[in-house]
C-alpha cells in the first residue's frame, strides 16, 4: 500500500492549507459587519489570491516522473467505518487544483461591481465552493470525496438561486435535483464497493482489487449517473443551459471552468481504474453518447438567441470531446481529454467572463441586442476574438492541441467516432464565428452607443487566461508532462483488467480441454 | 411463597424522573412564574440524566430491563424533553396557555417513553405506552382556545385508543399462544414448540406492527399525523415528532428482535412494504403542502420510513443505525421547529410556507439556521442527516437489501425538493412583509445546541457511532 503514495514532502500540509484557507476566509467574512461590503470583497480577494499562491508549489514541486499520489496527508477520521482523512494528488488532479484556485480569483474580481445584494453571503458562497471543489480533486477516500462532492451543491445552489437571472429559481432547483439524483446512485455504488472490498473507503486500495464483471457493470452505471450528469453528457445535459444562463457571471464561470470538469474527472479517477472491464465493454455506448453530445450541442448552438445559452450548449459539445477522448481508452485520447478539460475550463471560463463584462454594461443577453460592438469596445473585441478562436481550436491556441489529441485517440479507437466528431469542430467554427460576427461586426446597434471599453480590473481578469491560451497552444508539454506517467499507469490498469479476464478464460478453456 | 423486594437500582432513572414530575406538578401550585417551573424541570431532567450511568440489569423478574439499548433511547428522550422545554417557555406564553401542568405532562410522557424503552414484558410495554400516549393527547390539545388544537387532541386520542386496542389484541393472542408476556420467554416458547409457522403468531405480529406503526407514524397508519402535527402547539409537535416516534422504534426493535426473533423473515416481509409505502407517502405528499408544520409532519413520516430500513435488516448493526438515525433526527427536527416557533408571535401564526418569503433578508441568522436544518433533513453532507442516512444505507446494503436502498435513495432525492422549497422561499424571494420574530434566550440555547450537534455530528460522527455501537452490545 505505502508504495503507492509519496507522503507530503513539504514542511507544512500544503493540500489541507489550500483546501481550508478559503473556508477560513469565509469565516472571516461571516464575522464581518454586513454593511462593510467592500471589506468582504477585499477579504475574499485576499483569500483567493493567497490560496492561489499557496497552490503554486504543487505545480513547481510536483514529481513528474511517477504516477504515485503526492503531497499525501493521511489521518484517522472515523475509525468505526475505517474512514481516513486521506488526500493527495497525481498527474490528473494537480492541474485542476490550480485551475480552481485561479478561477476563484477571477470570480471574486468579476463580481466586484456586479454583485450588489447580499455581498457578504455571495463571497462566503464563492469561497466555500472553491474549497469544496479543491477537496473533490484531492480526496483519496471515498467518504471524504462524497462529502466534498455533495457539499459543493449547497453554495452553488445558492449562487445560482439567489444572485441569478430572472428564471434563476427554476434553474437552481433543476441543477440541484439533477446532480443530487445522480450522486445518490453513486452513493449506493460506493457503499456496495465498500462492503465488497472488505470495508474500506480507500480509493487506492479499492483500485488494487478486481471485481466480478456483472458487478462492475452495475457499479459503472451507478457512477455514470453521477458523473454523466455533471459532465454533462447528452441526454442528461438539460440542467446545464438553464444553470449556465441564469447563474451570475461568477457562477457560470465556476460551473464552466471547474464544476463540470468533475464529472470527467470522476470517470478518469474512478470509473476507468475501478471498473476496467466494464469501461472497456461500455466503450461503444460511451463513444456514441459522446458523439451525439458533440454534434447535438453544436447544432443547437446555431439556433440560440441568448449569448450565455449559446456558450452553455457549446460546453455540451466540447465536453463531448472530453468524454470521447477519455473513452477512446488510449494514451492520446486520455491525455487529450485531460488537456481539453483544462482548455475548456480556461476558454469557456473566459467566454463567460467576457459575456459578464458586457452584460454588466448592457444588461441583456440577447444576441439580437448587440452588433457593431467592435467599434465601441475595440480592446474587448480583440480579447473576445482570441477566446473565440481558441474555442474553435485554431492552431497555436490551446483548443487545437486538445482537440487534435482527442481526434487522434478517437480515430484509433473507432474511425466513425473520429469522423463524426470532426463535424462538431466544423459546426463549432460556424456558430462561434457567426456569433462573433453578429455581436462585434455589422451595424452598431443604437443601444450600444457610448459603451465604455474594459477597465483595468476587467483587463487584469482576462490577461492570465489569454496567457494560458497561448502557453498551452504553443508549448503544451509543460502541462502534458504532468500526465504522462499517470495516464500510462491508468492504461496499464485498464489492460491488466482485461488480461485477468483473458487469463481466467484461458484457464477455464484449459480445464475444459 | 417467598416474597423478595425487587432491586430498584436499574430503574433509578424512572423513579427519579417520576419523583421530579410529581414535584414539578406540586410546585406549579406554589410558583406563579411558570418560567421557574420550566427551569426546575430542565434542572430535574439534567439531574436525572446522571442516573443513566447507574447500574444496568433486569429487575421485577425480567419485566424491566436496563441495558445499553434502553439507555441510548433514554438519552434521546432526555435530549428531546430538554430541547422541547427550552423552545416552549416563550412560545406557550405567546399562545397564552402558560400553565404549569404543561411541564409535568411533558415529564410524565417522557417517563412513559422510558418505561417503553426498558420494557422486557408486553404488559410493562403497554403501561409505558399508555402513560406516554395519554399525556401527549392532553398536550396536543393544550392550546385550549384553538379549535384546531382541540381537533388534534381528539383525533389523536381516538386513533390512539384504536391502535392501543390493536396492541392489546396482539398481546392477548401472543399470551394465548405462549402463556407468557415476557419477551424472552415468548421467544423461547416459540422455538421450543416450533411455532414459527403458526398463523396466529403471524396475526399477532401483524397486530403489533399496526400498533407500533401508529406510534412511529408509518404509512398506512399515519393518517393522524398531519392533522395532529398541524393542530398541536408547535412545541408539542416537535416533542411528538421525536419522542413517541423514538419510543415506538425502541419497542419495535426490542419486541421484534427478541420475542419474534425466530420469525424474522416474516416480520421483515411485513415491514418492507410498509417502509416503502411510508417513504412514498411521506415524501410525495409533502411536496404539495403549504403549511410548514404539515409539511414537516409528512417529512417525519418519511423519516420513519428510512429508520425502518435499519429494523428490516434484523441485525444488531441495522438496529444501531436506526438508533443513530433517531438521535440525529432529534437534533435536526427540533432545530427546525425551534426556527418555526420563532415565527409565531402575537397576532401572527407564521406557520405557512409563504411566511418564509425573504426571511434571509429580514432575519439572516434564522434563515441560515433553517438552511442548515433543511439540508440536514435532506441528508446533504457535511450535516448530521447525511451520516444518519449513510449508516442506515450501509447496514441495509450489508444485509442484502441493495434494491431497497435504491428505492430509499430515489425518495430521498424527491424529498430534496420540498426542503429546498423552504430555502428557496427564504433566500430567493423578496419579503412581502416583515415577519416579526419572537426570540428568547432559551430558544436561542436550543438553537445553539441543535445547530452545533447537526454540524459536529456531520463532520465528526465517530463519537455518536461508538455510542450507538456500544449501546447495542449484548442486546
Amino acid at each position: 500500500m505505502e508504495q503507492q503514495v509519496i507522503m507530503n514532502q513539504l514542511s507544512y500540509p500544503i493540500l489541507s492549507t489550500v483546501i481550508f484557507l478559503p473556508v477560513l476566509g469565509a469565516l472571516l467574512i461571516l464575522l464581518n459587519r454586513r454593511s462593510w461590503e467592500s471589506l468582504s470583497r477585499w477579504i475574499a480577494l485576499g483569500t483567493s489570491i493567497a490560496t492561489f499562491f499557496l497552490s503554486i508549489p504543487l505545480f513547481t514541486m510536483f514529481d513528474k516522473s511517477t504516477h504515485k499520489m503526492q503531497f499525501v496527508e493521511k489521518f484517522k477520521w472515523i475509525p468505526d467505518w475505517n474512514i481516513y482523512y486521506f488526500i493527495g494528488i497525481d498527474g490528473i488532479s494537480v492541474l485542476f487544483i490550480l485551475l480552481s484556485t485561479l478561477t476563484a480569483i477571477l470570480c471574486v474580481l468579476i463580481s466586484w461591481e456586479s454583485i450588489k445584494t447580499k455581498v457578504k453571503e455571495f463571497y462566503i458562497a464563492i469561497l466555500l465552493t472553491t474549497s469544496f471543489m479543491i477537496g473533490v480533486f484531492c480526496s483519496l477516500d471515498f467518504f471524504l470525496f462524497y462529502i466534498f462532492w455533495e457539499a459543493m451543491l449547497i453554495p452553488m445552489f445558492l449562487i445560482i438561486g439567489v444572485w441569478g437571472g430572472p428564471n434563476r429559481i427554476y434553474a437552481a432547483i433543476k441543477f440541484f435535483l439533477y446532480t443530487l439524483v445522480g450522486s445518490l446512485f453513486m452513493l449506493v455504488g460506493i457503499i456496495v464497493l465498500y462492503l465488497y472490498a472488505g470495508k474500506t473507503f480507500n480509493i487506492l486500495e479499492l483500485m488494487t482489487k478486481t471485481y466480478p464483471f456483472t458487478m462492475q457493470v452495475w457499479l459503472f452505471w451507478a457512477f455514470f449517473s453521477a458523473f454523466a450528469v455533471k459532465v454533462p453528457m447528452w441526454p442528461v445535459h438539460t440542467w446545464l443551459p438553464d444553470a449556465h444562463t441564469e447563474a451570475p457571471t461568477a457562477g457560470s464561470v465556476i460551473l464552466a471552468a471547474v464544476l463540470i470538469k468533475m464529472g470527467a474527472y470522476g470517470f478518469l479517477r474512478f470509473s476507468l481504474p475501478l471498473f476496467p472491464d466494464a469501461s472497456q465493454a461500455m466503450t461503444p455506448i460511451m463513444l456514441t453518447l459522446s458523439v451525439i453530445g458533440i454534434i447535438y450541442g453544436a447544432v443547437i448552438c446555431l439556433a440560440q438567441t441568448d449569448l450565455k445559452r449559446l456558450i452553455a450548449y457549446s460546453s455540451v459539445s466540447h465536453m463531448g470531446f472530453v468524454t470521447l477522448g477519455i473513452f477512446a481508452l488510449n494514451i492520446q485520447g486520455l491525455e487529450g481529454g485531460i488537456l481539453q478539460m483544462l482548455n475548456h475550463g480556461i476558454v469557456t471560463g473566459a467566454l463567460f467572463l467576457s459575456v459578464g463584462i458586457v452584460y454588466d454594461r448592457t444588461h441583456t443577453r440577447k444576441i439580437a441586442d448587440y452588433g457593431g460592438l467592435a467599434t465601441e469596445m475595440p480592446i474587448y473585441a480583440s480579447f473576445f476574438m482570441v477566446f473565440t478562436l481558441a474555442s474553435i481550436g485554431l492552431p497555436a491556441t490551446n483548443g487545437f492541441i486538445g482537440e487534435f489529441l482527442i481526434l487522434l485517440g478517437g480515430f484509433k479507437a473507432n474511425q466513425w467516432a473520429g469522423v463524426l466528431a470532426c463535424t462538431g469542430i466544423i459546426i463549432g467554427a460556424g456558430y462561434m464565428l457567426w456569433l462573433y460576427q453578429r455581436i462585434f461586426f455589422m451595424e452598431v446597434n443604437a443601444k450600444l452607443h457610448g459603451l465604455v471599453d474594459m477597465d483595468v480590473r476587467e483587463t487584469i481578469i482576462l490577461i492570465p487566461l489569454i496567457f494560458l491560451v497561448f502557453w498551452i497552444g504553443i508549448y503544451p508539454d509543460s502541462f502534458l508532462s504532468f500526465m504522462h506517467p499517470t495516464v500510462q499507469h491508468l492504461i496499464e490498469r485498464l489492460n491488466t483488467g482485461g488480461v485477468q479476464e483473458m487469463n481466467i478464460a484461458k484457464t477455464i478453456m484449459g480445464v475444459v480441454k | 411463597m417467598n416474597f423478595q423486594f425487587p432491586d430498584l437500582t436499574p430503574m433509578m432513572p424512572e423513579l427519579a424522573m417520576t419523583a421530579f414530575a410529581l414535584i414539578v406538578m406540586l410546585l406549579d401550585l406554589l410558583i406563579k412564574k411558570k418560567e421557574v417551573v420550566a427551569l426546575i424541570s430542565i434542572a430535574g431532567v439534567a439531574l436525572v440524566s446522571l442516573t443513566l450511568f447507574g447500574p444496568s440489569g433486569t429487575t421485577f423478574g425480567t419485566m424491566f430491563i436496563s441495558d445499553g439499548y434502553s439507555t441510548f433511547f433514554k438519552l434521546i428522550f432526555f435530549i428531546n424533553v430538554i430541547l422541547t422545554i427550552l423552545i416552549s417557555i416563550k412560545y406557550i406564553a405567546v399562545e397564552k396557555v402558560n400553565y404549569g401542568e404543561y411541564y409535568s405532562l411533558i415529564l410524565f410522557s417522557t417517563i412513559g417513553m422510558m418505561v417503553m424503552a426498558s420494557a422486557g414484558d408486553l404488559i410493562v410495554l403497554y403501561l409505558g405506552l399508555e402513560l406516554m400516549a395519554l399525556s401527549t393527547y392532553v398536550l396536543a390539545g393544550f392550546n385550549r382556545h384553538d379549535i384546531k388544537s382541540n381537533e388534534a387532541a381528539l383525533k389523536y386520542f381516538l386513533l390512539g385508543a384504536f391502535s392501543s386496542a390493536f396492541l392489546l389484541y396482539g398481546i392477548s393472542i401472543v399470551y394465548g399462544l405462549t402463556g407468557t408476556t415476557d419477551l424472552r420467554a415468548i421467544a423461547a416458547f416459540i422455538s421450543a414448540r416450533d411455532l414459527a409457522h403458526n398463523s396466529s403468531l403471524l396475526l399477532s405480529v401483524i397486530f403489533l406492527t399496526v400498533a407500533f406503526g401508529f406510534k412511529i407514524a408509518a404509512a398506512p397508519f399515519h393518517m393522524w399525523a398531519p392533522d395532529v402535527y398541524e393542530g398541536a402547539p408547535t412545541s408539542i409537535t416537535a416533542f411528538m415528532s421525536v419522542g413517541p416516534k423514538a419510543a415506538g422504534f425502541a419497542v419495535l426493535g426490542r419486541v421484534f428482535m427478541i420475542a419474534f426473533a425466530s420469525v424474522k423473515a416474516d416480520w421483515a416481509a411485513i415491514l418492507i412494504p410498509i417502509a416503502i409505502l411510508t417513504m412514498a407517502v411521506g415524501n410525495i405528499v409533502a411536496l404539495s403542502q403549504t403549511n410548514i408544520k404539515r409539511m414537516l409532519a409528512y417529512s417525519s413520516i418519511a423519516h420513519a420510513g428510512y429508520a425502518l430500513l435499519g429494523i428490516i435488516t434484523a441485525n444488531n448493526e441495522g438496529l444501531a443505525s436506526t438508533m443513530n438515525y433517531l438521535m440525529i433526527y432529534a437534533f435536526m427536527n427540533i432545530g427546525a421547529f425551534a426556527v418555526i416557533i420563532m415565527l409565531r408571535s402575537e397576532g401572527f401564526k407564521g406557520d405557512n410556507i409563504s411566511d418564509y418569503e425573504g426571511l434571509s433578508k429580514t432575519h439572516p441568522l434564522a434563515a441560515v439556521l433553517m438552511l442548515i436544518f433543511m439540508f440536514s433533513l435532506t441528508g446533504i453532507p457535511p450535516t448530521a442527516g447525511f451520516i444518519g442516512k449513510l449508516y442506515i444505507f450501509m447496514s441495509a446494503i450489508n444485509a442484502g437489501y441493495t434494491w431497497l436502498v435504491v428505492i430509499a435513495v430515489i425518495f430521498s432525492a424527491i424529498s430534496a425538493y420540498f426542503y429546498l422549497r423552504i430555502i428557496m422561499y427564504m433566500y430567493m424571494r423578496e419579503p412581502k412583509t416583515t415577519v416579526p420574530l419572537t426570540t428568547s434566550f432559551s430558544n436561542g440555547i436550543a438553537l445553539g445546541i441543535t445547530t452545533a450537534a447537526v454540524l459536529l455530528i456531520g463532520v465528526l460522527p465517530a463519537y455518536l457511532l461508538n455510542l450507538a455501537k456500544a449501546a447495542i452490545k449484548g442486546f
